[in-house]
């Protein structure tokens, strides 16, 4: 069977399920449209967490990062795993004790002001919105590549998939068709995997595999990428650090705080049953996620020999640009691969210098789709490549598709625009407030706006710099107040704010930069990427002082903390 | 809530305070410590292959992520038994 009829089988199969899972799931109320019914045993919570957690950009962008940055990529590794300690210890069996809906009305409540749910609700949709148009982008770039229908035919169908499972099952659909999305995809990239490091080494397992010696020689896999990238002029694998050691620990810190800050992701926690199922989850979330997390860094060290030693096989033998093999003919008609013979003796050289190196173009994206292909593996597991990408980004979407929906629907329209409305109302509201939330996303999608590859950055930032310290600050502090809250907040996101936007243009529009004949990263050598975590200072700073010369909190306030730090008497998750 | 006292209610939240800081000594030290600042000492030992300053970075560091998690769960819970604030 040909690649082409098999890829269309598998994908087929993958969402035929996902919509017979969205029949099955159907959600009968608010509690369960919001959290599930709160009843999702934490081990299945965890798997969901995992698919809902890894997007388009870790299933297919992060291990070609990595195999580029070297050491550098260890500041994803870490960050967008460390985040769950942070989160399972400082947040999420707090939040779910709370046992409300949605994380700006835990900000609402806590800080007793509707100014404070508002500014939550608008930092939530600015993070979640610019995360979606990523994902979205990546749903059509799947089926474009796999299953050769164009980029805007590809989008509409992944739009009509999640539209189908969102709207009629919330978030108990969305939960269902993340443990089965999570299989697909965790297979999708492990058997590939597991068949290269096979190749290289022997050794089945990639996370051993990546320390173990070369098949037949008694070289060390890394010694001998380390070689073969300073040979070319390139810096060494294992020691590349990213701009700095501050820059390094910045990012790691910023994208680790920016993990727990984020709405989808602490949303999570609120379905299931109790207090200590949630701390038990996260551990969960983490296992499942640090399969893949700890396959990547292999995938990508492996990635990266396979593509230097395909291409100069031996130390100045370097590959005649006719016998290039099948998938460098496919990517370079993709234009993600660029060849151009400099010097005309019609063979490969591929170097660090610019003035000589001939692979103009090797875009980072085409290292794990490609993977297979350089590895000469069977159709099939290409074919599952492309259904897992496609699950990674689905189940994203869905994930956060549904933290700006009931944003909207529950923490603007019932909490403050209409609070009257009843159960009934509210649940068609919410399925209205998603509807829109999808068509927005695809809207967005179709017409990515220039600034698209900016603001995926800021999504973390964001979350570091104003939701995470106004949650823990609400939990730890009992003396932090409204005023405090609320100025933290404002104060954290727009000193991130400005320093990305003096890097990247105001609004990401360029040459606007307001602070002309700065230097790039003036500020300790930190990139914008990497700010969230001053952006979080900044916020525990400003909410600590403002909090000191205002009135201490109400009573009640204080009661409600007390409340929170102790699992007995849970409250299921509820509305009033 | 339901503490035999005060005084019970404010050993429960120092002892998990207390448990939380030094489990995140530990996540610190694994990967800002191993895998970022005392990288480049950590590499001159070899763990197979790997680098040791490069292993915490790319796998030692989510290993002992998972085991913190599960470990602060486990105590958590045999906290909240002593002080009898465990759920049904």
């Amino acid at each position: 069977m040909d690649l082409q009829t098999l890829t269309y089988i598998v994908v087929g199969f993958t969402f035929a399920l996902y919509m017979g899972i969205a029949v099955w799931a159907r959600a009968g109320s608010t509690k369960e449209f919001y959290v599930a019914g709160g009843g999702i045993h934490p081990v299945a919570n965890g798997m969901a967490t995992g698919a809902d957690w890894m997007s388009a950009a870790s299933f297919i962008g992060m291990a070609g990062l990595i195999a580029f940055m070297g050491y550098g990529g260890s500041v994803f590794l870490m960050g967008w795993t460390g985040g769950f300690v942070v989160l399972a210890m400082l947040l999420a069996p707090y939040l779910r004790k709370y046992g409300k809906f949605t994380v700006p009305e835990f900000i609402g409540d806590r800080f007793y002001s509707r100014g404070a749910r508002i500014v939550a609700v608008i930092c939530l949709i600015i993070c979640s919105v610019t995360y979606v148009i990523g994902q979205m982008k990546g749903i059509g770039v799947a089926f474009s590549r796999f299953l050769e229908v164009s980029y805007d035919t590809g989008l509409l169908v992944g739009m009509f998939i999640v539209f189908f499972y969102a709207v009629l099952g919330g978030m108990k659909g969305i939960t269902y068709t993340q443990i089965a999305q999570y299989c697909v995809l965790i297979l999708a990239y492990t058997i590939p995997a597991i068949f290269i490091s096979l190749n290289l080494t022997g050794n089945p397992l990639p996370q051993l595999g990546f320390g173990s010696t070369l098949v037949g020689t008694d070289v060390y896999l890394l010694d001998r990428l380390d070689q073969v990238v300073t040979e070319l002029g390139f810096a060494e694998y294992t020691t590349q650090v990213r701009l700095s050691t501050t820059n390094m620990f910045a990012y790691t810190m910023s994208l680790m705080i920016g993990t727990a800050g984020l709405p989808h992701v602490i949303i999570r926690f609120f379905t299931v049953p109790k207090v200590k199922d949630a701390r038990s989850s996260a551990g969960w979330a983490l296992v499942f996620i640090a399969i893949l997390y700890t396959t990547a860094p292999a995938v990508a060290g492996m990635a990266r020999l396979n593509l230097m030693s395909t291409i100069e096989p031996a130390p100045g033998q370097h590959l005649a640009y006719d016998e290039r093999p099948q998938w460098f003919k496919n990517w370079e008609t993709t234009g993600l691969l660029k060849f151009e013979d400099k010097n005309g003796d019609g063979r490969i050289q591929y170097t660090a210098d610019t003035a000589t190196n001939e692979m103009v173009k090797v875009d980072r994206d085409i290292m794990v789709l490609a993977n297979p292909e350089i590895a000469q593996l069977p159709n099939w597991v290409i074919a599952l490549v492309a259904a897992g990408g496609l699950a990674a980004a689905l189940s994203t979407a869905a994930g956060l598709l549904l933290a700006i929906s009931s944003a909207i629907s529950h923490d603007l329209l019932k909490g403050v625009i209409m609070p009257d409305i009843s159960e009934k109302q509210e649940l068609m509201a919410s399925r209205i407030a998603m509807a829109v939330a999808i068509a927005g996303a695809g809207y967005l999608g179709f017409n990515p706006p220039d600034f698209a590859a900016g603001t995926v950055a800021l999504a973390f930032g964001l979350a570091a710099s104003s939701i995470f310290p106004a949650l823990m600050m609400g939990i730890f502090s009992k003396r932090i107040n409204k005023e405090g809250a609320i100025w933290g907040m404002i104060g954290g996101i727009t000193v991130t704010l400005l320093y990305v936007f003096q890097h990247k243009g105001i609004m990401f529009i360029p040459g606007t930069s307001f602070l002309g004949g700065m230097d790039a990263n003036w500020f300790l050598g930190i990139e914008p990427n990497a700010f969230g975590v001053i952006g979080a200072l900044v916020n525990f700073g400003v909410a600590n002082l403002v909090s000191r010369l205002t009135a201490e909190p109400p009573e009640e306030v204080q009661e409600l903390v007390e409340h929170i730090r102790v699992p007995m008497g849970v409250t299921e998750a509820h509305d009033h | 809530m339901a503490f035999k006292s005060e005084e019970d209610a404010k050993a429960y939240w120092k002892e998990n305070v207390s448990l939380m800081v030094k489990l995140m000594v530990v996540w610190f030290v694994v990967s800002f410590g191993c895998g970022i600042l005392l990288v480049d000492v950590l590499n001159n030992i070899q763990l197979g292959g790997y680098k040791l300053g490069f292993w915490f970075a790319q796998q030692g560091a989510i290993y002992t992520f998972v085991a913190l998690i599960f470990y602060y769960s486990r105590k958590m819970g045999a906290l909240d038994r002593k002080y009898g604030v465990h759920e049904e």
